[in-house]
């Protein structure tokens, strides 16, 4: 029962900040607004017992791929406030595109054979985790470095592109960071 | 419901109360008398612009993004660690070691990569 | 928790189901938590001005509570209650009103998974030391919300560099456990400690030089991780004014400078538990485990203040050059090391 209500609690709150996100005309708001999202859906993990995975979705997704998303959006010189109110022409596709999703996802999901497991005391996550990636699961753990390499090295190419636009933003922004750099 | 997380929940709830709370008697015992001038930006002294509009250099996101990078680099680690101990007992210890340090070598060839086209200086 | 639920077992007997033994247990270490967290900022902020004045040849508050000023800081916390809560014209309200929330929840949260004394530890995770990172690296979040809700330059620099430097010496802050957890086979806060028992030569610190090297890494990282002197970079007072802080008044102000001693402390708890033994005393037998824990952090924060009032803070590019080119690449050598070191010594312990 207080499981449920626990359950429902986050639940509650990942479908509203998200509906928050989706919804919010201000982006740094939509932004930030993720926090809570994603704090939801590891409150959902540690529910189902997924402690690990609850863990993990804290560090990258808080505290990686937010940050990230968040220096993304500061990045971009975007005006503060709320963006003018868009006509239909951008709301319909857009819902279009969300069902579509949301029926292909609920056809995965009536579609799978969940594997039953049995009630009771989850074990420890991580153990089972760490053996997968040591028997079964090498390759893929292997290969999974391989896309981290690509990622840095996207990355790096990054940095060699902007790096004279880089100065120029500075030239005319960084009054108080020019005295540090000098 | 994993009986260890409740704490955390009850922690939450905790903190969130008692700090509404300080702050509800900071409200109450300190006093409310805005004035145009006290609610400006401070600018040490000398009127502000009305926003700030720093655009944030491309440096401070790649260094959210090479965090990132070794952020999953270390998640891949702590399950890999917790196992090493038995590991070594069963005497499997040096193929994890060469499995893991092939994991880590490959990326250790990114972040060379990147430090060499100067992707860790901040000038 | 486990004492909490004991005696609370013992006082209600057979009147409150396990559920409700675990919500009051943990209800109790969570207020307990808070409490703790709250007097040692009491004791900190009085604790780092007598340090700072004796460091630098003056006495520090004397007047308030007689002796060496010892009720200074109960002075500045009422005095804090009663001031105006000022939200900037400009600032992003909702947010501006939330970081201190953010910041401060996320830092207690950290704090339920430190084990002060055997079975005295809010929240007994498999994966304690884990989760302590990932609550403290979401803080990051709390302090970009006020860099840019503030709509202040100097909030939003002090934000942007707090947020980068956070993140980078994480990744040295986690590398350099990884040898620990290598050597106990768990990331739960308890049993790290008692791997530890049995004397000083125990501790992870001096279980071989990989470790020994791992530890100054931890301790230099979690030094930038909490943004202190030498690297107090986001709030600079010479260029920054107060950093992502600067618009905050009140009690809202209070909630970042709480958050900053309970975060010194905390990082001071993590090192004592994984590195310096826990509540393990230097030799013999465990004896008053609760106050040998809390010496060895204090130790470690006073430590901390040492260096934050000798050292000259650094710059920004030595900052990231000592994070990314030193810290990292050692700090995986240092994994390494400690594998070979058990590969070779054939055993664990």
């Amino acid at each position: 029962m207080s499981g449920d209500l626990v359950f429902y609690g986050f639940a509650l709150l990942t479908v509203l900040s998200g509906f928050f996100v989706v919804a919010s005309r201000n982006v740094v708001h939509a932004a930030f607004s993720l926090l809570f999202t994603l704090f939801g859906v590891a409150g959902l993990y540690a529910q189902l017992g997924a402690d690990f995975l609850a863990v993990t979705q804290t560090v990258v997704y808080i505290g990686g791929i937010l940050v990230l998303v968040i220096f993304a959006v500061m990045m971009t010189r975007i005006p503060r406030g709320d963006a003018p109110r868009r006509g239909l022409d951008r709301a319909v596709p857009a819902a279009i595109l969300a069902l579509l999703v949301f029926a292909l996802i609920y056809m995965v999901i009536v579609g799978t054979r969940w594997p039953e497991r049995a009630a009771g005391a989850p074990e420890a996550t991580v153990a089972e985790i760490g053996t997968g990636l040591m028997t079964t699961f090498v390759f893929p753990f292997e290969y999974a470095s391989l896309v981290l390499l690509a990622a840095m090295v996207g990355a790096a190419i990054l940095i060699r592109e902007r790096a004279p636009a880089d100065d120029a933003a500075d030239a005319d922004d960084a009054a108080g960071e020019g005295e540090v750099r000098s | 419901m994993s009986a260890q997380a409740i704490p955390i929940l009850m922690v939450v709830g905790t903190a969130a109360l008692l700090s509404l709370l300080f702050l509800g008697l900071s409200g109450w015992l300190g006093p409310y008398r805005p004035n145009s001038l006290k609610s400006t930006t401070y600018e040490c002294g000398v009127p502000a612009r009305s926003t700030v509009q720093i655009r944030f250099f491309v440096r401070f996101f790649l260094v959210a993004l090479l965090f990132l990078l070794f952020d999953l680099e270390t998640v891949f680690l702590y399950p890999w660690a917790i196992l090493f101990r038995s590991m070594v007992a069963e005497g499997r210890a040096a193929f994890a070691l060469g499995e893991m340090g092939a994991f880590v070598a490959v990326l250790v060839v990114g972040f060379v990569y990147v430090w060499k086209k100067g992707g860790l200086e901040w000038q | 928790m486990q004492v909490m639920t004991d005696l609370f077992a013992r006082i209600f007997g057979d009147g409150l189901s396990s559920l409700g033994l675990l919500v009051a247990g943990g209800l109790t270490m969570a207020l307990i938590m808070a409490l703790v967290m709250a007097s040692c900022a009491i004791v900190f902020t009085w604790a780092e001005r007598k340090v700072a004045g004796f460091i630098q040849s003056r006495y520090g508050p004397m007047r308030v509570g007689r002796w060496h000023g010892v009720l200074q800081p109960v002075a500045d916390m009422v005095k804090i209650l009663g001031k105006e809560d000022i939200v900037p014209r400009d600032a992003d309200k909702p947010l501006f009103m939330l970081a201190p929330f953010v910041i401060f929840v996320g830092s207690l949260m950290a704090w339920a998974a430190i084990p002060f004394a055997p079975g005295f530890i809010a929240a007994d995770l498999d994966l304690g030391l884990f989760y302590i990172f990932a609550v403290s690296s979401a803080a990051t979040i709390g302090i970009l919300m006020a860099g840019w809700a503030s709509n202040n330059k100097w909030s939003l620099y002090g934000a942007a560099r707090g947020a980068a430097q956070a993140v980078s010496y994480e990744i040295p802050l986690a590398l350099a456990c990884i040898p620990v957890v290598m050597i106990t086979g768990s990331l739960n806060m308890n049993d790290i400690v008692i791997a530890q028992q049995g004397g000083i030569w125990r501790w992870h610190f001096l279980h071989d030089p990989f470790l020994f090297v791992a530890f100054l890494l931890y301790f230099v990282a979690s030094i930038a991780e909490v943004n202190r002197g030498p690297f107090d970079l986001p709030e600079t007072e010479s260029e920054l004014v107060a950093g992502y802080h600067t618009e905050y008044t009140g009690m809202r102000f209070a909630f970042f400078f709480l958050a900053e001693y309970a975060n010194l402390f905390l990082v001071s708890c993590v090192a004592t538990a994984v590195f310096l033994g826990g509540w393990q005393p230097l030799f013999g037998p465990v004896f008053l485990p609760g106050l040998v824990f809390v010496i060895k952090a204090v130790l470690l924060v006073l430590l901390q203040m040492w260096l934050r009032w000798t050292l000259p803070r650094l710059r920004v590019d030595q900052l990231m050059h000592v994070c990314w080119k030193v810290m990292v690449p050692l700090a995986l050598v240092c994994v390494l090391g400690a594998g070979i070191w058990m590969l070779a010594t054939g055993q664990a312990g």
